[in-house]
């Protein structure tokens, strides 16, 4: 089987290199022997329902309001986000994935509505290092750099993808993004499954359902010594 | 220890309090630099702004002043604007990349009674160096992402711009025809000049400056559904030759790279715009070799090093045309304040084509660069520290690529090496 990731929307959400986790992705699959495909969707793309991942990143306002009606006017694209996918949503991609956003001048749009979460702007911008501590075992710690205004709060059950101990993250409660069984939503960029293979090994997990042996990259582990120690 | 300014009567035509400020910058420069902690610019144009607020409004009067802005290219185009006006008169330069409103009083100061001033100046600060100097030309080459850390977002930027170019009406904005989010920000100007200078990398102009909607690129230029569209271009390059509708002139630059053309041209349309003539400002192009320390070919040891700065997706983009040859490649990356602390953009930059030479990663975020490298499928050496890099690679040519930081430390190690 060949696993496709659809990489949505990174004419509009690419501010922020996030379109490095499909390439991340993409070669921890095939590393292992196991077939991958990066489909580029761009905003005059009809999306494909079939994808086995779908990446959403971060991105300018404008390009954000834009996203979100380009995404609400895909509904097959929504149902396999909800029913057979798995979806990492990162920064502006995680705040579209919710109920709603309030932009700067205090008007509220609506999401996707697949998390139960609401995005407002704080007082002022988040911006650096985070580190927080995975709320999905094995995973450890998580690093990754955030560039964003947004204070993301999560409805009642919502579980968030980590316990921030440095930097802002979601900004209530010291949580940073949102974990479901289909989505992981945050605000790491860096990319993050760069700086974090465990992550990417536990969305790739989730779907090809095989045990995925361990990489050995050089690098990887100079890298998170840098930003955790 | 006495630090003489060699005479300088800095700016006859300022007031006391001035003079007695720009006497105290170049006093501080000149012992910084006699310290070697540097070339003394930024921390003497500080204490001259620090003593003076007024500073750099009055040691411009009086100049036709000539201001280069926008992501990349900023500091080669203000060399050859500088080369072609000289053509013209005496020309006050900030020669040395030092873009802050500092840099700029200090190379003020440095050249006091000139007629002419090319002040490069970081996007972020030319509203206000331009509400100071009140310049005659403003030069705007191209805006793209590059420090999302420490700038904001390329569309915050462009509508600053945008209201800050309203308020000049008798400048002439020498604009980007083919970069969307320039021509937006130029939209307010009076009296604009358009050059299909080209655009190198559009990863930032997607969607339009004006309305977020995606905008439609075709062969001859772009346009949006709400109206932004391309302008009708004054100048434009064909054949190696600067155009408009009345002349032809020869660019014939020795710098490399389609991009350093499109800045020639930039710079040419720049010069005639201040009344310098086309002839002798083209010709004078030539005289642009090495700027700033880029471009530079050093020896070191055994080696040939080739010195270019890359600092962000567009400025490699920019340079892939111009390390086509496969040498062994060094890639050094910083992530200080100057560079960015976000290393994320590396996964913008298309590593992927350098897959048939040896390539060593290196600089302070020399791991960040190395998983990069892996995920784009080369075989590569990791050695953090650049000098060491440099002996893990072979005798002859070399391509050294480094961003701001950590290209300014390369070349003291080098010429530090170089006088023992």
């Amino acid at each position: 089987m060949t696993v496709t990731i659809g990489l949505l929307l990174p004419d509009v959400l690419g501010t922020y290199s996030d379109a490095g986790n499909a390439t991340i992705l993409a070669q921890r699959l095939r590393w292992r022997g196991i077939p991958a495909e990066i489909r580029t969707i761009t905003a005059h793309d009809v999306p494909p329902a079939t994808c086995e991942v779908y990446l959403l990143g971060g991105g300018e306002d404008t390009a954000q309001q834009f996203a979100a009606e380009w995404l609400r006017g895909h509904d097959q694209l929504r149902q396999a986000m909800e029913t057979s996918a798995m979806t990492l949503a990162v920064c502006a991609g995680l705040q579209l994935l919710g109920r709603s956003l309030r932009d700067a001048s205090g008007h509220d749009y609506p999401g996707l509505g697949l998390l139960d979460i609401a995005t407002a702007p704080g007082r002022r911008r988040a911006v650096g290092e985070v580190v927080s501590t995975c709320t999905l075992p094995g995973v450890g710690s998580l690093t990754g750099f955030e560039n964003h205004r947004g204070v993301t709060a999560l409805g009642p059950g919502v579980a968030p993808l980590g316990r921030v101990t440095a930097g802002i993250g979601n900004g209530t409660h010291r949580t940073e993004g949102v974990l479901t069984d289909r989505i992981v939503g945050t605000y790491l960029h860096g990319p993050v499954l760069a700086r974090n293979p465990a992550l990417a090994d536990h969305i790739l997990h989730k779907v090809t359902g095989c045990p995925l042996p361990p990489l050995d990259l050089p690098d990887q582990s100079a890298l998170r010594s840098n930003y955790l120690r | 220890m006495v630090v003489r300014t060699h005479g300088v009567d800095p700016a006859p035509h300022v007031g006391l309090r001035t003079r007695a400020a720009v006497r105290a910058g170049l006093a501080t420069a000149a012992l910084s630099r006699r310290l070697g902690l540097g070339a003394g610019s930024i921390i003497g144009g500080r204490v001259t702004l620090a003593l003076d607020r007024q500073a750099l409004r009055r040691l411009a009067a009086g100049r036709r002043v000539m201001l280069v802005s926008g992501t990349n290219g900023k500091t080669t185009t203000s060399h050859l604007l500088a080369a072609a006006v000289r053509t013209a008169g005496r020309v006050a330069h900030n020669a040395g990349g030092s873009n802050m409103p500092d840099g700029a009083v200090a190379a003020l100061a440095e050249a006091p009674d000139t007629e002419y001033a090319v002040i490069e100046v970081d996007e972020l600060h030319l509203a206000a160096v331009a509400g100071a100097v009140d310049p005659t030309v403003v030069v705007l080459l191209n805006l793209t992402r590059d420090q999302l850390d420490r700038a904001t977002e390329v569309g915050a930027i462009a509508a600053n711009l945008r209201q800050a170019l309203a308020l000049h009406p008798s400048t002439v904005v020498v604009a980007n025809a083919d970069d969307p989010r320039v021509v937006w920000a130029a939209g307010t100007a009076t009296r604009p000049v358009w050059v299909a200078a080209g655009a190198s990398w559009l990863g930032d102009a997607t969607t339009c400056p004006s309305c977020g909607a995606t905008l439609t690129f075709t062969d001859t230029g772009w346009d949006c559904a709400c109206g932004l569209t391309r302008p009708v271009q004054d100048w434009w390059i064909d054949d190696g030759k600067a155009c408009t509708h009345d002349t032809v002139l020869p660019l014939e630059i020795r710098l490399p790279g389609q991009v350093n053309l499109g800045n020639a041209v930039m710079a040419l349309a720049a010069a005639c715009a201040a009344g310098v003539e086309g002839g002798p400002a083209a010709a004078a192009l030539r005289q642009v070799e090495v700027v700033a320390g880029r471009y530079a070919v050093v020896r070191h040891g055994a080696q040939d090093l080739r010195l270019l700065l890359a600092k962000n997706p567009a400025g490699w983009a920019g340079m892939l045309s111009m390390v086509t040859e496969p040498r062994p490649l060094l890639v050094i990356i910083n992530a200080r304040e100057a560079d960015g602390r976000d290393t994320s953009w590396l996964w913008d930059v298309p590593f992927e084509q350098f897959t048939s030479r040896q390539v060593v990663a290196s600089g302070e975020r020399a791991a960040d660069l190395g998983v990069r490298l892996s995920y784009a499928g080369l075989e590569h050496q990791t050695v953090p520290d650049p000098l060491a890099a440099l002996a893990a690679l072979p005798a002859g040519k070399v391509d050294v690529v480094a961003n701001y930081t950590a290209f300014h430390q390369l070349r003291r190690r080098l010429s530090r090496e170089a006088v023992r």
